[in-house]
């Protein structure tokens, strides 16, 4: 018998197979028809009308030509001002995600060290904070920093300014300038990017501990006790085992950090107070008082790559499963 | 994991452990107490009054029945949920059990809305809208403006993402043998659904909507760009405030919306018991 020659009974169940199988197929499609073309209209045209408008000109009074397709606006991005913008969020977003990474990892490591019902407990008062309005959480540090408010106070009672302006006139090898540069606004941090970073670290603060404690959990702690039995000092066990072994943590929560700090946009403007032009509101004035379409049209494609490519890696490292 | 290190070093992971809880709490505290204070300067503390609630009961531009910007944000909330929920819900399904041409894609651009920075998003609608209603007014001869209807699209788009995570991620949990049983057992498709589906994945479903209602409620980026000058939402009305200058005013109205987050908060830890029952009984 060759492979063609299938029975009259086989053949029809084969055919009915096929049938069920193009059923559930088109069932499928269907279900998922209405969200598809929601999210079309609604997200991918939105989507590609920003990208099409990135490569339009500006007119002279301030509208959209959709002709002359051009690079110009993303030659902009060359330009001094623009390049400071951006290497000036690209930097705090990364110092951002560092102090996160930090702050966050003892905080993690020791949440995986307690009883189940205490670490549920924990993580439940660490999600709180994550679910509360994120427009009360940063005006909250807004009243704290307010002039003559709780925190003024409180560094002035603590006599922060003498401590201050004595480490500022150390030599330049212990005290830096850009360590200098953070420290002269500590007593009256509002509007400065030392607010700025406050804020960014108070909202996303969570998006690490939650990624690095699914990650270090997992580890199996006989993997620590092994390598300090075997003569590693604390550090040596932490460099060359824990950490390594928390790697999709910490590139997870370090890339949960970095895109939504990097498109702040909120965060610099109520504690900033504008005055330091970061990447989401300088995006923002172009469509607002500069009236640039095209030009902000082509950062938010740059952002929109660079939050992109975060994500591919993010999932690279494993982050669909944390 | 199990616990490793000294005891010194134990003591000091617990007491950075306290300091992280005082830095997440301590403002909202903070916040608290001062929209009680009766001095004018915000942040200072000027004795006990609840003037600043009364004040925010009285401002028309927030409380009026309707139009005021808590009732424009309850709508918007409630309707965006509603349909995401639905789209969302059947998003899920159609992505955890079966497969169907063009299912990759259709993953990847659902993930997109979650993903994205919210200025981007923001001016994304923006611009859709502005191009929208050019091309409404000069080919299909109709006029509309940005207002209620535009926050509600925009919140809609992104809603849709999020719950349909949190339903496939009950889904994927779910035990799928017990569809095939009912099937077996001769229940048709939608009995299947209606009798088995559907009980075990509410709580997922409840869960997402009560996500979404926080989302929208959150939102002030999207809205603000997706808002005409007709419509404002809570958190778009508050931001526009604090631009303008602090008042103690906008302690009271944090409080009162933090208490809102609050209230969800609580709701969704309910409905993840909920969950938890559900899978001890299933």
């Amino acid at each position: 018998m060759t492979a063609i020659d299938i029975p009259e009974a086989d053949r029809v169940t084969l055919e009915f197979e096929a049938l069920a199988q193009r059923q559930a197929r088109r069932r499928g499609f269907l279900l998922a028809l209405p969200a598809w073309i929601y999210l079309i209209v609604f997200f991918a045209v939105p989507f590609g009308i920003v990208v099409v408008y990135s490569f339009a000109t500006r007119t002279s009074r301030g509208g959209v030509a959709l002709s002359d397709w051009n690079l110009a606006s993303y030659e902009r991005l060359g330009e001094e001002l623009v390049r400071n913008v951006l290497i000036r969020s690209l930097g705090l977003a990364l110092l951002t995600t560092v102090i996160c990474l930090v702050v966050a990892y003892p905080f993690a490591y020791f949440m995986t060290t307690l009883s189940a019902r205490v670490r549920n407990l924990m993580l439940v008062f660490v999600m709180i904070p994550f679910w509360t309005n994120f427009l009360v959480r940063n005006y909250a540090w807004r009243l704290i920093l307010a002039e003559d408010g709780p925190w003024n106070t409180t560094a002035e009672a603590f006599g922060i300014d003498t401590v201050i302006d004595w480490i500022i006139d150390l030599p330049g090898w212990i005290a830096p300038d850009f360590l200098v540069g953070w420290l002269v606004d500590v007593p009256e941090p509002l509007f400065t990017k030392l607010a700025v970073i406050l804020g960014l670290v108070y909202s996303f603060l969570p998006f690490m501990i939650l990624p690095l404690y699914a990650s270090i959990e997992r580890i199996d702690g006989a993997l620590l006790e092994a390598s300090r039995d075997l003569y590693a000092n604390a550090r040596q066990s932490f460099v060359r085992v824990l950490l390594p072994l928390s790697m999709p943590g910490v590139v997870a929560g370090s890339i949960l950090v970095f895109v939504p700090s990097l498109g702040a946009y909120v965060t610099p403007d109520i504690l900033g107070g504008g005055k330091e032009v970061l990447l989401g509101s300088y995006i923002v004035t172009q469509f607002g008082t500069a009236r640039n379409f095209p030009f902000g049209a082509s950062l938010s494609v740059v952002l929109m790559v660079v939050m992109l490519t975060a994500t591919i890696g993010y999932f690279r490292s494993g982050g669909r499963n944390l | 994991m199990t616990a490793t290190g000294t005891r010194t070093g134990r003591r000091m992971l617990g007491v950075h452990a306290a300091a992280v809880y005082g830095f997440f709490y301590a403002p909202i505290l903070l916040l608290v107490v001062f929209s009680f204070s009766g001095d004018r300067l915000v942040g200072q503390w000027g004795g006990f009054t609840l003037d600043w609630y009364r004040e925010f009961l009285d401002n028309e531009q927030l409380t009026a029945f309707h139009d005021g910007a808590i009732w424009t944000s309850l709508k918007v909330a409630a309707v965006s949920t509603v349909v995401s929920v639905v789209l969302g819900t059947l998003a899920a399904l159609s992505l955890e059990r079966f497969r169907f041409r063009g299912q990759r894609v259709f993953d990847a651009l659902l993930y997109l809305p979650i993903i994205i920075p919210d200025v981007t998003m923001g001016i994304m609608m923006l611009i859709f809208f502005s191009e929208a209603i050019t091309f409404a007014d000069t080919y299909l001869g109709f006029e509309f403006a940005k207002g209620l209807q535009t926050i509600i699209i925009s919140h809609i788009a992104f809603n849709i993402s999020f719950v349909s995570v949190v339903v496939r991620a009950r889904l994927a949990g779910m035990d799928d043998r017990l569809e095939e049983a009912a099937m077996d057992l001769y229940a048709t498709r939608w009995q299947t659904f209606t009798h088995v589906t559907f009980p075990q994945i509410l709580p997922g479903i409840l869960g997402g909507a009560l996500l979404a209602l926080t989302l929208s409620l959150d939102d002030v980026v999207v809205t603000q760009f997706s808002a005409g000058p007709g419509a404002t939402t809570l958190p778009v009305f508050v931001f526009s405030l604090i631009r303008k200058g602090v008042t103690p005013m906008i302690n009271a109205v944090s409080v009162v919306m933090l208490v809102a987050s609050l209230v969800l908060i609580a709701m969704m830890l309910l409905a993840d018991g909920l969950r938890a029952e559900a899978d001890e009984t299933a």
